[in-house]
């Protein structure tokens, strides 16, 4: 059978179960467009290709499965640049598959060239260059292999468009069979890691986006609960451990509780589990848990000592090796401990507001998670509302936040919402954002009114970039230098240009009830809140402070 | 060129093909480690080639090895302190022909 280049991609594609590709087209993918056209594929045309590359992580985040985003050679390739960098830097498994000009053109500065095969090289787990049809039948599946094993990660695939036209007789597919690799656990180290966490007093669990990509929440609460470690999360991990349990102590670093930091400054063993020692989380290393050993375990062999040393380690699948160490851990009570945290939580708690405005920002979040359904998935943009909805929202199960944690991308939160609601149809899906990222990505409204998604958007609208800001009040003498916005979309009316239903809870006697009905309602709205514009997050863990040296939050 | 102790090599066994290079010289640059200089040529039939990267002994040694072997065409890492890397520092001498030695002395 003879089939062009691009008609094995898509073929390829449908044989990996794809259902759906983000992307747009342009002068070096149309035959690529030209044979998706023919597929079952669903296509979503974003209308920037940082829109795409994030719907599909949207898609890729919420699942925990590969999707797939196409752009064209050049501005289309550079413009997915950050969505691809974004899922680097969070191991998130997407696969941009890219247009470049005709193999005779490289190198020359041809129309809409750029070397996307070098820029890509420091923001993709591997990226492909393809030089004729054929590596498309090796490249293609091995690229959905790499994109999941191990530390999951973003591929590129460009594809010059003389290959996507290319004819070439195929004799037979390649096998779909994905090698597995089979972790070898170090049985003689579980058994020392089992003896250091029953000889430790004051163990803590520090757990992070590794037990998500793992599903290894279930062995985490049960090793908590069976031994009464308490545990705390970083922004990545939340929504791996119950908010809920008496063990949790919520999420460390920057912006976590005072109890939080103060606890983790205690402990003498910390169980670092699928997490990278990221400085948003451990303030100054050398500050960090100065008391406790570490015992280090991920599945990325180039973290364990990357910042910080371990006494005990293993580069391997994080439930792989709570299998076999769970059963070897004893019941434990450890009161003295447990009692410590508690008295913790009561004397540095973690400071909910005082007056009862609706639009106080921990009031109006705490209202949202009062409305949304149990299993509502909700991303963020950037910022202080991120931050937030971290400290207080209460993440049940993994992968219902979706957060851009390692690059904090402002303009992460629509597209993202958008994959999330295509790839869970049944699902609420609420968008917290704020003003300044939801102008980052706001052509995206116009997806969302052709998908017409269960997906709700909240800007959370202070008028400035509010983390910024902050900043400048904390550590720049108040000087508000370029912070605060001068002029102020109609974000309610925007939406309704769009297409879209608009609301604007500053406008309304009874947010709470708008909001309930809102948020109730079928199909996609945007609502504006108006926060104040001085309240900041805290409390706060100044630049090159230890954790336990914050500032606010009293 | 004086040679320092400092100094040992990294031999790396590597998918031939262009990009390669790119994606270790790509590596050093991007975690900011430090690359004395290079060696690469074709091994076999062509379809690996042999480098050897010419590094400084110091603490990021270890993450450096580690994020080599993350690469995917990469085949094999090793650390070779039992190479003589004073070499890297006598290829001039080796690389010009015998008659031509006189003619590039000043470099």
């Amino acid at each position: 059978m003879k089939m062009t280049g691009a008609q094995i991609i898509i073929k390829l594609l449908e044989r990996e179960g794809i259902r759906m590709i983000a992307g747009i087209p342009g002068g070096a993918n149309l035959p690529l467009y030209a044979a998706l056209s023919k597929s079952k594929i669903k296509h979503i045309l974003a209308r920037h290709e940082q829109g795409a590359g994030f719907i599909a992580q949207g898609m890729a985040r919420s699942t925990g499965q590969p999707a797939v985003c196409f752009a064209t050679s050049g501005p289309g390739a550079t413009n997915l640049m950050t969505a691809i960098a974004d899922a680097k830097l969070d191991s998130i498994p997407i696969i941009a598959i890219t247009g470049q000009v005709p193999t005779s053109l490289i190198g020359t500065d041809a129309f809409q060239e750029v070397d996307t095969y070098g820029m890509t090289i420091p923001i993709t787990k591997h990226n492909f260059l393809i030089r004729n049809a054929e590596e498309l039948l090796s490249v293609i599946p091995e690229s959905f292999q790499l994109a999941m094993e191990g530390r999951p990660g973003p591929i590129v695939i460009d594809i010059p468009k003389d290959i996507q036209k290319q004819q070439i007789e195929i004799k037979r597919w390649p096998l779909m069979k994905k090698k597995k690799k089979k972790d070898k656990i170090d049985l003689a180290m579980i058994k020392k890691m089992t003896h250091m966490i029953q000889q430790a007093k004051k163990p803590l669990l520090y757990i992070g986006g590794g037990i998500i990509h793992s599903g290894a929440e279930k062995l985490v609460l049960e090793l908590a609960r069976k031994n009464s470690i308490p545990v705390t999360s970083t922004l990545m991990g939340l929504g791996a451990f119950p908010p809920d349990d008496d063990l949790f102590i919520g999420m460390l670093g920057m912006h976590g509780a005072r109890y939080t930091n103060y606890i983790l400054n205690e402990a003498d063993l910390l169980l670092a589990f699928g997490v990278r020692f990221d400085d948003r989380a451990t303030g100054n290393i050398a500050r960090f848990c100065k008391q406790a050993r570490i015992i280090h375990i991920d599945i990325d062999h180039s973290e364990i000592g990357k910042i910080r040393r371990s006494h005990l380690s293993l580069a391997c699948d994080i439930a792989a090796a709570l299998k076999y160490l769970n059963p070897l851990i004893k019941r434990q009570k450890r009161k003295e401990w447990i009692s410590f945290l508690d008295r913790m939580k009561k004397e540095h708690p973690f400071q909910i507001p005082q007056s009862s405005d609706p639009l106080n920002p921990l009031n109006l979040i705490g209202m949202i998670s009062r409305i949304a359904q149990g299993n509502a998935i909700i991303t963020t943009d950037v910022g202080q509302h991120q931050m937030w909805t971290a400290q207080i929202y209460p993440f049940r199960t993994p992968r219902t936040l979706l957060t851009s944690g390692g690059l904090g991308t402002m303009g992460f939160g629509l597209p993202v919402a958008i994959g999330a609601g295509l790839a869970n149809p049944k699902r609420q899906v609420i968008c917290i954002s704020g003003d300044g990222s939801f102008l980052m990505n706001i052509q995206e409204l116009a997806t969302l009114a052709e998908e017409n998604l269960n997906v709700k958007t909240i800007i959370m609208n202070n008028g400035s970039l509010g983390l910024v800001r902050q900043q400048q009040e904390f550590f720049y003498d108040k000087n508000y230098m370029a912070s605060r916005f001068i002029t102020r979309p109609d974000f309610a009316a925007v939406a309704k240009n769009f297409g879209l239903k608009g609301i604007d809870l500053g406008k309304e006697r009874d947010p709470e009830e708008i909001l309930q009905k809102a948020l109730n309602e079928k199909g996609p709205c945007l609502i504006n809140a108006p926060i104040p514009f001085d309240q900041n997050v805290t409390p706060m863990v100044p630049p090159g402070a230890g954790n336990h040296e914050m500032i606010g939050g009293e | 060129m004086e040679a320092t102790k400092a100094n040992t090599i990294i031999e790396l066994t590597v998918n031939n093909h262009a990009g390669v290079m790119s994606h270790i010289t790509g590596l050093f640059s991007r975690r900011g480690y430090n690359l004395e200089g290079i060696i690469c040529g074709p091994v076999g039939d062509g379809s690996v080639s042999r480098m050897y990267l010419l590094v400084e002994k110091n603490a990021r040694l270890e993450q450096m090895i580690k994020q080599l072997e993350k690469l995917y065409d990469i085949l094999i890492v090793s650390l070779r302190e039992d190479y003589d890397h004073t070499l890297f520092h006598r290829l001039h001498d080796l690389i010009i022909k015998e008659k031509n030695r006189a003619k590039y002395k000043e470099f």
